[in-house]
């Protein structure tokens, strides 16, 4: 039906007012200067992972590599160091991303479906938890591991795996806060139907809503895997020793050496740490947008 | 399959009653129609039958059984949403058998079930294909089709062809109608629609402001209205009220519209009416369908008179006429060759057989 209406409506190719012309040249205008602001960055840091740290010394003119080398991506990729913790980092935000989906997977649904006594009230808590900065939190985790192992002798300090415990207080709250809107999209009569049609609430949650709220879940999934692969504070205060160490601690405690900055292993070191989410956002783009952007189109 | 009996039901939501004790009994096979404008409650008694709103006050019971502290999923019912509620990442096919999949019914029986239910339907093309990818009316027999094949105890039925526009919704009526009258199960039906609660139900439950105003067969409710709200309700146009007064003169009874205009009230109605002589605010109930044009013969019970139209509707094969009465605007249904034209007289006959006395201040019909 649509097709028809298409093809009735006279073409309008070249009708474009003067007005809405001229607002198209100013959004690319003001989007190329934020394209520059944002790519000049990354732009700087592989120009700065292809020279020699002769080259970067000289500092003659930095925008340039007059001699390209790919020496600093061989010695870290062939590095046991870097290796492990592109692992750790790997392990650490993979094992997030599964707490976190099963914490607020279930969390969201029966905050946004499970009507019970004080359920608006909790979800605006889950909310109010995201707003607390981790500067703010890092001292009272201390304490609380100390209690720990004063308690159970179990030593929480200095092992990759405590922030898998750790991570989930970041995403969680932001995870669950963005599914219930999602959630809220999804007609009622949809589960109803499943109730209806003999499913238990655990059933409409596996069978219906989580098939239904894949865009919403993978938005939350990129969300939780960026934040936890990306986090700098908790690792270096947390972890300490080379082999227990993720990626951005990684990089910083290990390429600079008192006041000695390896520039190029550096560079080269945070691109190649990118690159997980930016293949992640590559492929899931769509789906990013769509979960965040679901609650606000439709009713 | 199974009665459905509501004994002195009640919903408030916080302090707001929605649904104000009321009583119900809807006997196996038939097909139950709860029509009412928005906010009466009747939606809301659908979904306590279903199961999807708790009971304040009262018992709700499917085939003898109280169900009140059922779950929706052990009452064996299935219902039918106004927005279809389909499984969008689901074929039809699947859509249809996710009941009987959860209650692991074996393969082959849940084959066959699908089949029948799609040839009733005939949606049997359609079952590979996903909502998305299906018509308005498509998706509506799926919603169909997804209560049928569960084989449950009661249907039910939630406004289910409002999103359809006026000719689809015309023709689903039927295939609803056809479909109950091939499976026979006991369905409550919801619309705001009075013509779609004429056509297809076995008997009518008319609901205003939570209560039951009348419960009864369509030709009941037409004929023999018991409140006002149900005259004014049941029939399009709506019945026509205008004030009157019963005077008796003579030893015989007239309904009094104006100082210049009146009619006797039939003989068989004078004895019910007799005890309201004189009484103020009583109101002269005649459809439109009752007021024609004047024709050659006149029929034992027509009473001429004259009316000066102020709006004429040409309907095509009929007209409806719209005239001033008693300072009130009424309707008359006209045949379109009789020559009703604006502001020129038309002679018009009342057939007094039909009419009904309303009491305007307690709303009954006398």
């Amino acid at each position: 039906m649509s097709a028809v209406a298409m093809e009735a409506r006279p073409a309008k190719r070249g009708s474009i007012s003067k007005d809405r012309k001229k607002a198209m040249y100013w959004s690319y205008f003001f989007l190329m200067l934020f394209v520059l602001f944002f790519l000049t960055p990354p732009l700087y840091m592989l120009i700065m992972s292809l020279k020699t740290s002769g080259e970067i010394a000289e500092a003659r003119f930095p925008w340039w590599v007059f001699h390209p080398t790919l020496d600093n991506y061989w010695s870290l990729l062939g590095s046991e160091n870097f290796q492990n913790f592109f692992i750790n980092s790997a392990l650490v935000s993979l094992s997030t991303v599964v707490v976190t989906m099963l914490i607020s997977i279930p969390a969201a649904f029966s905050l946004s479906r499970m009507k019970f006594w004080g359920s608006s009230t909790l979800a605006a808590g889950v909310f109010l938890t995201y707003l607390i900065p981790e500067t703010l939190l890092f001292i009272p985790l201390f304490k609380i591991f100390s209690w720990v192992t004063e308690f159970t002798g179990i030593e929480l300090v200095n092992h990759w795996w405590v922030l898998i415990f750790i991570y989930p207080t970041l995403t969680v709250p932001f995870c669950t806060w963005i599914m219930i809107g999602y959630f809220a999209s999804i007609p009622k009569e949809l589960d109803e139907a499943a109730l209806i049609d003999g499913a238990g609430w655990l059933q409409v949650l596996t069978r219906i809503f989580i098939p239904v709220a894949l865009p919403g879940i993978i938005a939350a999934t990129i969300f939780a895997f960026t934040v936890s692969w990306a986090d700098f504070l908790y690792p270096l205060v947390f972890t300490t020793s080379a082999d227990q160490l993720v990626l951005p601690a990684g990089i910083v405690t290990t390429l600079i050496k008192g006041d000695v900055f390896e520039w190029g292993r550096i560079m080269t070191a945070a691109l190649l740490g990118a690159m997980p989410p930016l293949l992640i956002y590559a492929f899931l783009m769509d789906y990013y947008i769509a979960g965040l952007t679901a609650g606000a189109t439709k009713g | 399959m199974a009665q459905v009996t509501l004994r002195k039901v009640e919903k408030k939501y916080e302090e707001t009653p929605a649904v104000c004790g009321i009583d119900l009994d809807i006997p196996d096979k038939e097909f139950v129609v709860l029509v009412g404008p928005s906010g009466c409650g009747k939606t809301t008694t659908l979904r306590m039958i279903a199961g999807l709103e708790e009971i304040t006050a009262g018992e709700i019971a499917i085939g003898g059984e109280v169900v009140n502290d059922i779950p929706p999923k052990d009452r064996d019912i299935a219902m039918v949403f106004q927005n279809y509620a389909l499984y969008p990442h689901m074929t039809v096919y699947e859509n249809m058998s996710f009941g009987l999949r959860l209650k692991k019914t074996p393969k082959a029986e849940i084959d066959r079930r699908v089949q029948r239910a799609a040839g009733i339907l005939n949606i049997s093309p359609l079952l590979d294909r996903k909502p998305k990818q299906l018509s308005g009316g498509q998706r509506q027999r799926v919603a169909m089709g997804r209560a049928i094949v569960r084989d449950p105890k009661v249907f039910l039925f939630d406004e289910p062809l409002s999103n359809l526009d006026a000719k689809l919704r015309v023709h689903m009526r039927t295939e609803i109608k056809k479909v109950h009258q091939q499976v026979r199960t006991t369905t409550v039906y919801v619309t705001h629609d009075q013509v779609e609660a004429m056509t297809l139900a076995d008997r009518i439950v008319v609901m205003n402001a939570g209560h039951i105003e009348q419960v009864g067969t369509p030709h009941e409710l037409y004929h023999r209205p018991a409140t006002r709200f149900v005259a004014a309700f049941i029939g399009s146009p709506a019945m026509n009220m205008v004030p009157c007064g019963v005077e008796e003169a003579a030893g015989s009874l007239r309904f009094r519209l104006s100082e210049d205009l009146s009619f006797p009230v039939p003989q068989e109605r004078a004895e019910r009416y007799r005890p309201h002589v004189g009484k103020q605010k009583l109101l002269f109930g005649l459809r439109p369908e009752h007021m024609i044009e004047q024709r050659p013969h006149v029929e034992p019970g027509q009473q001429p008179f004259e009316a000066k139209p102020v709006v004429v509707e040409p309907m095509g094969s009929e007209s409806l006429v719209f005239f001033v009465m008693n300072g009130v605007e009424a309707c008359a249904r006209v045949n379109p060759d009789c020559g009703a034209r604006v502001g020129e007289p038309l002679k018009l006959v009342a057939d007094l057989r039909h009419v009904h006395l309303i009491d305007d201040e307690t709303g009954r019909v006398l």
